[in-house]
């Protein structure tokens, strides 16, 4: 080794003259170093501004579906219209279709035009009319039917306005864009601005979104979530009575009694890869084998619940398993010595104390289940659904949608006020998401045990 | 009886029965616990298990069945005229099933007594007009063949309703009385009750198995339906795509394919990179605060659902592409763009890329990294010649994993890819891909008979065998490497 040394001696140079001054290799590794800090950091920083990125740009878009603009008239419910018998029977009165009640909201404008004395170039009173939704005939119609004993008083209204009034308030829609538009003119929004300033129109919190059934095509405004919401609620009641006993049964079993043979090897890659199969995989299973052999209706909530369930069951299996495993094996071993059998050091111990991460697993499975879209479009949840499911258990079966379908729903349609309204869509469902993941954290930091 | 009648009454019996066998049990002891083999308790979940889990499976049994064989029976009774005229023997079974219930509804509101339901007759009586009183909408006026069937279809079903009733009440009633009569002080009744409980944990697990064996029947029968009327080598070696429901289709799943993997490719291209520098950055060189803060962060993104990033594809990424590149570089008009989707779904794989490498390089141990300090290498030469290639099979373990995710990932391609279907290597051009075909020749209106719309089935298929493999692959190569440092 010295000779070794003393001969490369010669070709040995010393870095520098000074162990303060970095040679320049030394630079270049340094700078290598950095540079790899960097391209570390700025791949964090990617991942967060795409974050921050994608939440601003729904919040941005949907905050102003909570938001909806109201147009208040005093309406006039003349009998000669309405009821035209005078008998105040109800079956002739509903012979009188929604466009029966078209006149009244035109007369309820014009008037009330009059009366604060807005006058607009050029603008017809159908055209004046037409600012408040095409919805409102039948809110009108829905009250009298159902107080038939107002007939012939004027009654103050509160309507939805046109979409695109609604979009005027909100950017949407400008008087340019107006002109080049057949569904509004710029002496629409003329006098859309004149009944604000007369206090007959004002922008406010929107309950209908969260609380109304979907609305047609060319009625963004009335469009809400409430179907949505309730088939999705229905949906993952569902999921939560069929995932969580069948997924902790079969924990149990694949981690406390399961011999270790080929058939549980088999169950265990089979769940492992259950867990990765396409999501739109078990839309093709539920299509084939709950509706088209099983002959369970299509839109059903009953139908979404089974498909979902078999999508969670392999998160919540894991979670279990993983939960179970966390016991140690004192707590079995105490419980066998004092006599108690297996089932029993099983089911009154290590379940308990496994409960919290269990939990944990079924909620962070829920959530997802909850957001789950592509299987659900297959099984025909993308139905247009207007009638509000019946109460549980017969409601399993009737028609309904999901929140995320609804969404996609949304997309789908021309109508930009339905963009507005599915970004809005899209933040119910992850404020829905938030609390459960957050219900889960604190179930995990407030009840987990380390051993 | 009701379905849901019966349950209760099954286990309204179960309950007595538990109450029952354990009083049973302590009289048979005198009145001493001691005295009995097995904990009270014990004696009555027997009695419970023996009354309900025959009946309930009886039912579920009878339930399965049942339709199956009242089907064919009714459809035996409908002449061969009729279905000449109506396409098939399924359309007309759906319009026998629908009078039926229409009958059904009309006798519960009262509109129509159980005796004329009974024996109504299509030359005397008006069946459409009467069952449009009640609501239910028939598309043409019923035929005296269908309404017969229809009525045989209703007594079917209200004899076997009741022989049902029967039998599950029944074999509850016995599975009681059996129960009960087991129940004596030295009757072994836990190793009984476990030995049931077990049974079920088993065919719990078992479900895993079962949901399996189900995806892969249904579309493989489907799928044999499908080649039954399409050349299979057509359909995997076609150029074109162009379904059209009059016939003459082409279902080539080329175009389909290479939509997909170029979307998945620019996916990885963003994932990559961006997930793997994070992993290192994270598990090497981040403080404690940092890493408390930025990792969840990056998680965030995994648990955004998948509607939520097609969206964003749609009205955020998709336009700004479309602006801010491809329109002045000349190169597209569409916003929805490969690019666009495989950006967007390159976003969602971040943090599925970051936390599984994260994982696998906090296994490499220790030791490797202070051998290589010592030597004076720096952090990042050790990170890239010595911890990264001991990490590297699990690293590509998971990029497998990543790519499976985006080859099945759908609602980011339809919203975001487009619906066109071209080979082309032009990043900005709408492509589309095999799970956007399979949305949209699965949902509105479908014939299960044609093969524009049973393709699905075998797109569905071959989609399940690609991340199948891959699956496999990842977890036999993550698996492997896992051992290697325990």
């Amino acid at each position: 080794m010295t000779d070794a040394t003393a001969s490369n001696a010669p070709d040995y140079k010393p870095h520098g003259a000074s162990l303060l001054e970095q040679t320049s290799r030394t630079r270049r590794r340094n700078a290598a170093e950095a540079r790899f800090r960097a391209y570390g950091l700025m791949a964090i920083g990617a991942g967060i501004l795409a974050l921050l990125l994608l939440l601003g740009s729904i919040l941005g878009n949907g905050l102003g579906a909570f938001q909806q603009t109201f147009i208040t008239l005093n309406v006039e419910l003349t009998e000669a219209k309405l009821d035209k018998n005078g008998n105040r029977n109800l079956d002739d009165m509903k012979k009188v279709s929604t466009f029966g009640y078209t006149p009244l909201i035109k007369t309820a404008m014009v008037a009330a035009m009059a009366e604060k004395g807005i006058k607009i170039e050029g603008l017809s009173d159908k055209d004046a009319a037409a600012l408040v939704s095409k919805d409102a005939a039948a809110q009108l119609r829905d009250f009298v039917l159902a107080n038939p004993e107002l007939i012939g008083e004027t009654l103050e209204f509160t309507f939805l306005a046109n979409g695109r009034i609604d979009g005027y308030f909100k950017g949407r829609v400008s008087m340019e864009s107006a002109e080049l538009d057949s569904n509004i003119s710029p002496q629409q929004l003329q006098l859309a601005d004149a009944l604000r300033d007369a206090d007959l129109l004002e922008k406010r919190f929107n309950t209908g979104f969260l609380t109304a059934p979907d609305a047609s095509e060319n009625r963004p405004e009335a469009a809400g979530l409430g179907v949505a919401i309730l088939g999705s609620l229905y949906m993952m009641i569902v999921v939560l009575v069929l995932a969580l006993p069948i997924g902790v049964a079969a924990s149990i079993y694949l981690e406390e009694f399961a011999p270790k043979n080929r058939w549980t090897d088999l169950i265990e890659v089979n769940i492992s890869n259950l867990a990765a199969v396409p999501s739109i995989v078990f839309g093709i299973l539920g299509l084939a084998i709950f509706i088209n052999f099983a002959g369970l209706p299509q839109s059903a909530p009953i139908v979404g619940g089974l498909v979902l369930t078999l999508m969670t069951l392999p998160t919540i299996i894991i979670a279990t398993r993983a939960s179970l495993k966390s016991v140690p094996p004192s707590i079995r071993d105490a419980a066998l010595g004092v006599g108690a059998s297996k089932m029993q050091s099983v089911f009154h111990h290590v379940l308990p104390l496994a409960a919290p991460g269990i939990l944990t697993g079924t909620i962070i499975g829920l959530a997802q289940a909850l957001g789950e879209t592509a299987p659900l479009l297959l099984i025909g949840m993308v139905a247009f659904v207007r009638e509000y499911p019946a109460g549980p258990p017969e409601g399993f079966f009737d028609p309904a949608s999901a929140l995320p379908v609804q969404i996609y729903n949304w997309t789908q349609r021309a109508d930009p006020a339905f963009v507005e309204r599915a970004s809005g869509a899209i933040i119910v469902l992850l404020i829905f998401l938030v609390f459960m993941n957050a219900v889960a954290i604190m179930l995990r930091r407030r009840f987990e045990r380390r051993w | 009886m009701p379905v849901l009648w019966i349950l209760l009454c099954v286990l309204g019996l179960g309950l007595a029965g538990m109450v029952m066998g354990r009083a049973r049990a302590l009289r048979s002891a005198g009145g001493d616990a001691r005295h009995l083999h097995s904990l009270p308790g014990y004696y009555g979940y027997h009695v419970l298990i023996a009354a309900v889990v025959p009946a309930l499976l009886l039912m579920a049994a009878w339930l399965l069945i049942q339709p199956r064989i009242i089907e064919t029976r009714v459809a035996d009774l409908i002449p061969e005229r009729i279905v000449a005229e109506g396409s098939s023997i399924g359309l007309v079974m759906a319009d026998v099933r629908r009078v039926a219930e229409g009958l059904d509804l009309a006798v519960s509101k009262g509109s129509i007594s159980a005796d004329d339901a009974r024996n109504m007759r299509s030359d005397l009586t008006d069946v459409r007009a009467r069952l449009g009183e009640v609501g239910v909408a028939l598309g043409s006026d019923v035929q005296p063949e269908v309404l017969k069937a229809a009525q045989a279809y209703r007594g079917a079903k209200s004899i076997s309703n009741t022989a049902m009733t029967a039998a599950v009440l029944g074999l509850a009633l016995i599975g009681f009385v059996f129960g009960m009569y087991r129940t004596t002080a030295d009757f072994r009744a836990r190793n009984v009750v476990e030995r049931a409980v077990k049974a079920l944990l088993i065919l719990a697990s078992t479900i895993a198995i079962l949901t399996t064996v189900g995806i892969v029947m249904s579309m493989l029968l489907e799928t044999r339906n499908f080649f039954g009327q399409y050349s299979w080598t057509e359909f995997f070696f076609g150029p074109t795509w162009s379904p059209n429901f009059r016939g003459g289709s082409e279902l080539g799943i080329l175009p389909l394919l290479w939509g997909t993997l170029y979307i998945s490719l620019i996916a990885l291209v963003v994932a990559v990179p961006v997930g793997l520098f994070a992993a290192i950055y994270m598990s090497e060189y981040a403080g404690p605060k940092l890493r408390a803060t930025a990792k969840p962060a990056i998680e965030i993104l995994a648990g955004i659902p998948t509607i939520v990033y097609g969206l964003f594809a749609l009205i955020t990424v998709g336009p700004a592409l479309r602006d801010y590149f491809a329109q002045p570089l000349g190169l597209g008009e569409s916003s929805a763009s490969v690019a666009t989707a495989g950006l967007v779904m390159g976003i969602m794989l971040i943090p599925f890329v970051s936390s599984l490498s994260d994982d696998i390089i906090n296994a490499v141990p220790q030791a490797m990294r202070d051998g290589s300090l010592g030597l004076g290498a720096t952090k990042s030469e050790t990170i890239k010649q010595v911890v990264i290639p001991a990490a590297l099979p699990g690293i590509v373990g998971a990029i497998l994993l990543a790519a499976s995710r985006a080859i099945g990932e759908t609602m980011i391609v339809v919203l975001g890819a487009g619906a066109a279907a071209k080979m082309s290597l032009n990043p900005f051009e709408a492509m589309t891909t095999v799970t956007v075909k399979i949305v949209s020749q699965l949902t509105g209106d479908t014939d299960f008979a044609s093969p524009e719309t049973l393709v699905a089935f075998a797109l569905g298929l071959t989609l399940f065998v690609i991340t199948l493999c891959l699956n496999v692959l990842a977890l036999y190569i993550v698996r492997k490497y896992r051992e290697q440092y325990e």
